[in-house]
């Protein structure tokens, strides 16, 4: 950028310095960014449809309709028909409605478990980072315990402690092997913010400790735990489905889920590759979308690509 | 009784498996009400830790502060923590070198001014706000109404670090650390902040603690100036008197490396030979004796004992006669 500048970007830079905000210089890059545009489409048509998709699904997802097409003994499942595009599943229900439906699943457990990691994970590392001598030290050998273990096996592990398994199980077990990341990360900002010349000036002025940790140190430290947050969306999405592949998601399975529609049709994947194909391909590119998203998110708030 | 009397103010520094290192080595100095006190010397003399030392910034662990540092009469290295808080920003306000870096990034000027209020004066947001608008005006920020809700990147250099020092004064304290407030400003704002500080310290009577390894910036601010090397006051005098005759061969070195206009053209500037790194501990004579052309025998033998001289107090064995041209020329 400090090469061949534009004139246009100069009369940017101009506008920019006269009175706009950090967020709004990195919406201003974000615009322009094709990667950006199509993870957010992708995430806004994934965030439309499935709050919308108790109205807009054409059939009820746990009615099995289809059933007398359903012949077990010559595996058969009903093709798809008039009024049902993508024909029915192993328990003859609207194969599309449970698609539709089960996006909703999917944001409920990536959002749920991403607050929760992310609540965890600043409390962390507020605490390490703010507070440092032995109660950081106890904090991140807890944290580095938790990243040593593959974070999949970690969350298996958590998800199989419940004796009755939930959606709400599900989140938890994902959400908690999200809280490293996160205090790892906010820690780290916040030991740069300690040693930061706006801390040591606000120390100078007297301002109290709380106020500096919560209005100096915390702020400055956030956006790249932001930026994480949605790629971690995707890990948590993806996580998700595969503890519901597992067999450790909502055993109800008449609130259709990706991961666990994944799981049903193991056995007959060879002859019905497409109820597999259809909620692998959606769970792609939800993730995708999230990590695009992420991706580009953290390119535009990075300082060093700032003027 | 002074507002300010720093007596024996010395800071050492300790790693674990590591030499102590005495960077402020037994410093003494007094700041009157309204007074300007000029800490001179170049990178690592102490000058900085000592700014840092009086307002109970150092690390509590790694630093050893001793000695006394009394304002109005107590003394500030023997406060709680909490008691402390409550004076900085009250009692004792500092203004740091780089006005970008010593302001928030993320929180708009108006805040940071308020802040500053709300905490010590107790002021309601909304009677803070009216406040810290006039203290823009008074430090010539032009439109405070509208700096007030802008971010710190969105002011040029020179309005930082008026801001800076808007922040600093906005609670009236008695003194006024400056730690090289324009080291970060070109020329011109230099001398606009320069003037800007001195008309303050006049109006407010504040005292002002000028920390600087820029002597013009004394030339033009200071009534004291105490010259530190190596941790210690080697010279100090009235400014007028250090100007006119410096007797410390470092103080002399520094005036000799300043170009003058009254120069012959062509003549070339005379550096103070070495570097920092060449001082030898006071333990053993002078700090500087490696690097001074006056040096005796007795330097490196004898740690100089401070002098008074006629109201300037003096730590070198062979002094600069009065009348000594610049030190001879060091062939580089």
């Amino acid at each position: 950028m400090a090469l061949g500048v534009t004139k246009k970007e100069k009369i940017d830079g101009l506008a920019e310095s006269a009175g706009v905000s950090l967020a709004a210089s990195a919406w201003k890059r974000l615009r322009r960014s094709p990667v950006f545009l199509i993870g957010a489409v992708i995430i806004g048509i994934f965030v439309v449809l499935s709050l919308l998709s108790p109205w807009l699904a054409p059939h009820n997802p746990s009615d099995p309709m289809l059933i007398g097409q359903v012949v077990k003994a010559r595996n058969e499942i009903p093709p798809p028909q008039p009024g049902h595009p993508l024909g029915g599943d192993l328990q003859g229900r609207d194969f599309f409605s449970r698609l539709l439906v089960g996006s909703q699943q999917t944001l409920v457990v990536g959002v749920g478990a991403t607050l929760i990691g992310l609540t965890g994970g600043l409390i962390l590392g507020t605490l390490a980072g703010a507070i440092g001598g032995w109660v950081d030290s106890v904090v991140m050998r807890i944290v580095d315990v938790m990243l040593s273990l593959p974070s999949l096996l970690l969350a298996f592990s958590i998800a199989a402690m419940f004796a009755k398994p939930s959606q709400f199980t599900v989140i938890l077990a994902v959400a908690i092997v999200q809280i490293p990341v996160f205090a790892r990360l906010l820690r780290g900002s916040m030991l740069a913010q300690r040693h930061s010349d706006h801390v040591l000036a606000a120390t100078a002025l007297g301002v109290k400790r709380g106020s500096i940790v919560f209005r100096h140190m915390l702020p400055n430290s956030l956006s790249p735990v932001i930026v994480q947050s949605t790629l971690v969306l995707a890990t948590a999405i993806i996580e998700a489905a595969a503890l519901s592949f597992l067999g450790l998601g909502n055993p109800d399975d008449r609130i259709p889920e990706w991961g666990q529609m994944l799981g049903d049709v193991q056995n007959v994947f060879d002859t019905h590759p497409q109820l597999a194909a259809w909620p692998a391909v959606c769970i792609i590119i939800v993730a995708l979308g999230f990590t695009l998203m992420g991706e580009t998110l953290r390119e535009a708030l990075d300082p060093k690509n700032r003027r | 009784m002074a507002l300010l009397e720093v007596r024996d103010l010395t800071v050492v520094f300790q790693r674990r498996g590591e030499e102590p290192f005495r960077a402020v080595d037994g410093v003494s100095f007094d700041v009157e009400p309204g007074q300007t006190v000029g800490l001179v010397g170049e990178s690592g003399c102490g000058k900085s830790v000592t700014s840092l030392a009086i307002m109970g910034l150092l690390p509590k662990r790694g630093a050893k502060v001793t000695g006394t540092v009394k304002y109005d009469g107590t003394d500030l290295l023997k406060l709680s923590d909490k008691e402390m808080r409550d004076r900085r920003g009250r009692d004792l306000g500092m203004v740091f070198q780089d006005p970008l870096s010593s302001l928030n990034p993320v929180v708009p000027i108006g805040l940071q001014v308020t802040e500053v209020l709300e905490r010590h004066r107790g002021m309601p947001r909304k009677e803070a706000m009216i406040e810290a608008k006039d203290l823009l005006d008074k430090v010539g920020i032009p439109d405070p109404n509208r700096r007030l809700k802008e971010y710190p990147h969105q002011l040029s250099g020179g309005m930082r670090q008026r801001a800076l020092i808007a922040i600093a004064l906005a609670c009236r304290p008695k003194l006024l650390i400056a730690d090289e407030p324009t080291t970060a400003l070109d020329v011109t704002i230099q001398a606009q902040i320069l003037t800007l500080m001195k008309e303050l310290v006049q109006d407010l009577g504040t005292a002002l603690v000028m920390i600087t390894h820029d002597l013009g910036v004394v030339a033009g601010l200071c009534d004291e100036v105490n010259v530190l090397y190596g941790g210690k006051v080697v010279e100090k005098a009235m400014r007028h008197k250090l100007f006119a005759e410096p007797r410390h061969p470092y103080t002399h070195g520094l005036l000799a490396s300043i170009p003058r206009l009254d120069a012959a053209p062509g003549e070339k500037l005379t550096p103070i030979k070495g570097s920092v790194a060449d001082n030898i501990p006071w333990a053993q004579g002078c700090a500087f004796a490696p690097r001074c052309p006056n040096a005796l025998d007795v330097c490196v033998q004898v740690t100089p004992a401070e002098e008074d001289q006629l109201g300037r107090l003096l730590r070198c064995h062979n002094p600069v006669v009065p009348g000594t041209p610049a030190a001879e020329e060091v062939p580089v």
